[in-house]
């Protein structure tokens, strides 16, 4: 009884989240320009118009250049707060600690309008992709330094002092214990910061600048124009299709990752 | 002619307001199985961890083959640690845990398999060689773990708490083999410890560490026979402490002494040679082999008296509970412990 309730619920809520996912990619191929329901007929057509469309083409290419950057730095810089936070014990810790996380929950008007406001008046510095790209970077660094650091925690410093006690200088050390164990850690912070990067909207908008159009942007600017909305769900759709494979890959990762379970 | 391994000078460690280790002078010989036992919170592991490098002393020095190494980190020093967990590398096979030292000492690459081979093969593991530790039983890790550390053959091969995440059974057998083990290679070995009966079995010589300090460093044999403080009587075995009042009345004189309890006579057992005190059985422990009587005499202190069951039935021995009975001991068989100490030391004792 309580089951087939739960099973129900499921469903329900199942449903709910994967109908307009579904309604989009099935929009996508809909003859009618005003995604009329029941669709009259089914084309193609929508497809290689996006695939033409040269503005929706660029828009890609500048999130895709945005993410990947924004996470590298991400990365770069996230990885070695977690690694000072966690081995060093200093007056202020806990702040700095607070502070790398603050800029997830801070209300992403606030960091676009502080952020351009520092760039353009004490910085002078144009907006353009480089400041996208610094802004973009400083919620990345969240995600990868939570999950860096909640790998730390769980491997303590034994594995790092077996390695130093065997020979390994503290590169070697890096190199050959720290970062394997942190790595599927690591790969599922820099998912997570790509994924924020790409689809990020209100910071963007403060601090992109003129000339250059991330593909969230470009959508918004487009939605609303009937000549483009179905090449705009065509992307839409396109990105579904492609968002499932790292997540399916992260998932993936996470079930053969011996070494969370072999730290314990 | 032996020389010295390890040498400690006046070593000391605190943590913040708390005195780890409090002015260790030790020697520990070449090719000596050594013993650190203590307490938790003793110290001894800091002292190892110090020997290892991953601690900096406070102040004092640590000495390896005659040579200061106090301020070296722990890949510029001579020795081997095998960890309490094992801490062996997930990410890699058995083999590439054992050797991986090999490989960072850039040894090349057919003596490195050689070598881990044969190292696998002394702790009879050298079929698993392909699998992840995550594989192996509690035991196996622990072999695992040391074939990596002896691999590198190192002057001096440092154990904490090896042996303390295995059962008995498996625990008893490793520290026969352990023991062969450090014959066979030569190296010193310093193995950290809590567990009495452990350290007796494979030392050379055992240091007992009390808040910090070292009470008394001797062979297995002369610790037990003749402890220099209630504290390490007390420890190392049942201790059956007497003093005061009680000491002058039943031994005639005053300090404070212990008898061992399989040095006590029960009832019939007692010779005529025997010192005598009388009693009342307050309970009878069953061990097996052996039982534990607890005899409380008349003159106050509680004395535990052991008896090998070697005649007699469990019944008749648990219907000496509540009897009245006569205790007695050879006069050689009362340690006289340290006068000076005593008053302080039985007060912790007696907290603790």
């Amino acid at each position: 009884m309580t089951r087939s309730v739960l099973l129900a619920f499921s469903a329900l809520v199942l449903l709910f989240v994967y109908a307009p996912l579904a309604l989009v990619v099935l929009n996508s191929f809909n003859t009618s320009r005003t995604f009329e329901w029941p669709p009259p007929g089914f084309t193609t057509k929508w497809w290689s118009a996006a695939v033409d469309s040269e503005g929706a083409r660029n828009a890609i290419v500048v999130s895709l250049e945005v993410a990947l950057v924004a996470t590298v730095i991400a990365l770069v810089l996230g990885t070695m707060a977690a690694l000072a936070l966690q081995r060093f014990r200093f007056f202020g810790r806990d702040t700095v600690s607070l502070l790398i996380i603050l800029p997830i929950a801070l209300p992403g008007v606030v960091t676009g309008i502080a952020l351009a406001n520092a760039f353009l008046t004490m910085f002078g510095i144009e907006l353009g992709m480089l400041t996208l790209v610094v802004s973009h970077a400083t919620f990345c660094i969240v995600t990868v330094f939570n999950n860096a650091i909640a790998r730390l925690r769980r491997l303590g410093g034994n594995l790092e002092e077996a390695s130093m006690d065997l020979g390994a200088g503290t590169f070697r050390t890096f190199w050959s214990v720290t970062l394997p164990m942190m790595r599927s850690a690591l790969l599922a912070g820099a998912l997570l910061s790509f994924a924020l990067s790409f689809d990020e909207i209100i910071v963007t908008t403060f601090t992109a600048g003129q000339g250059i159009q991330t593909l969230p942007i470009w959508i918004y600017q487009n939605l609303f124009r009937p000549n483009q909305a179905p090449v705009v769900n065509v992307v839409a759709a396109a990105l579904i299709v492609l968002s499932i494979v790292p997540i399916w890959l992260s998932q993936k990762l996470a079930g053969t990752d011996e070494s969370v379970a072999a730290a314990r | 002619m032996s020389t010295t391994a390890v040498e400690l000078v006046g070593l000391s460690k605190s943590f913040g307001d708390v005195t780890a280790v409090d002015g260790v002078d030790l020697e520990i010989r070449d090719g000596e199985f050594f013993s650190m036992l203590g307490p938790s919170g003793s110290g001894k592991t800091t002292v190892l961890r110090m020997i290892a490098g991953f601690e900096q002393p406070t102040s004092g020095r640590v000495h390896l083959a005659g040579q200061d190494v106090t301020g070296r980190p722990p890949f510029a020093r001579d020795v081997n640690t095998v960890f309490q967990d094992y801490a062996l590398f997930p990410h890699m096979d058995v083999l590439a845990n054992v050797e991986y030292g090999l490989r960072v000492k850039k040894v090349p690459r057919a003596e490195r398999r050689e070598r881990a081979t044969a190292a696998l093969e002394a702790v009879q593991l050298g079929d698993l060689a392909a699998r992840r530790p995550t594989q192996l039983s509690g035991g196996q890790r622990q072999r695992v773990a040391l074939a990596r550390a002896l691999v590198n053959r190192p002057k001096v091969l440092l154990l904490d708490e090896p042996l303390g995440a295995l059962d008995l059974k498996l625990r008893r057998s490793m520290q026969l083999e352990l023991k062969q083990i450090q014959r066979d290679v030569g190296i010193t070995f310093v193995f950290v410890t809590h567990d009495q009966e452990e350290a007796l079995t494979m030392s050379d010589r055992i240091a007992v560490f009390r808040d910090g300090r070292i009470e008394q460093v001797a062979a297995p044999a002369d610790l037990y026979e003749s402890p220099a403080s209630p504290f390490v009587a007390g420890f190392v075995g049942t201790s059956n402490l007497l003093e005061g009042e009680a000491a002058h009345t039943v031994l005639g004189r005053r300090g404070v002494f212990s008898i061992r309890p399989e040095k006590i006579h029960l009832g019939d057992e007692v010779g005529d040679d025997d010192a005598t005190a009388p009693g009342v059985v307050q309970d009878v422990v069953y061990l097996g082999s052996v039982n534990h009587y607890l005899v409380e005499l008349d003159a106050g202190p509680t004395l535990t008296v052991l008896r090998q069951n070697l005649r007699g039935t469990t019944h008749e021995a648990m219907a000496l509970r509540g009897q009245r009975v006569t205790v007695g001991w050879a006069p050689e068989h009362v340690i006289e412990l340290d006068q000076e100490r005593q008053g302080q030391q039985h007060q912790e004792l007696e907290e603790s």
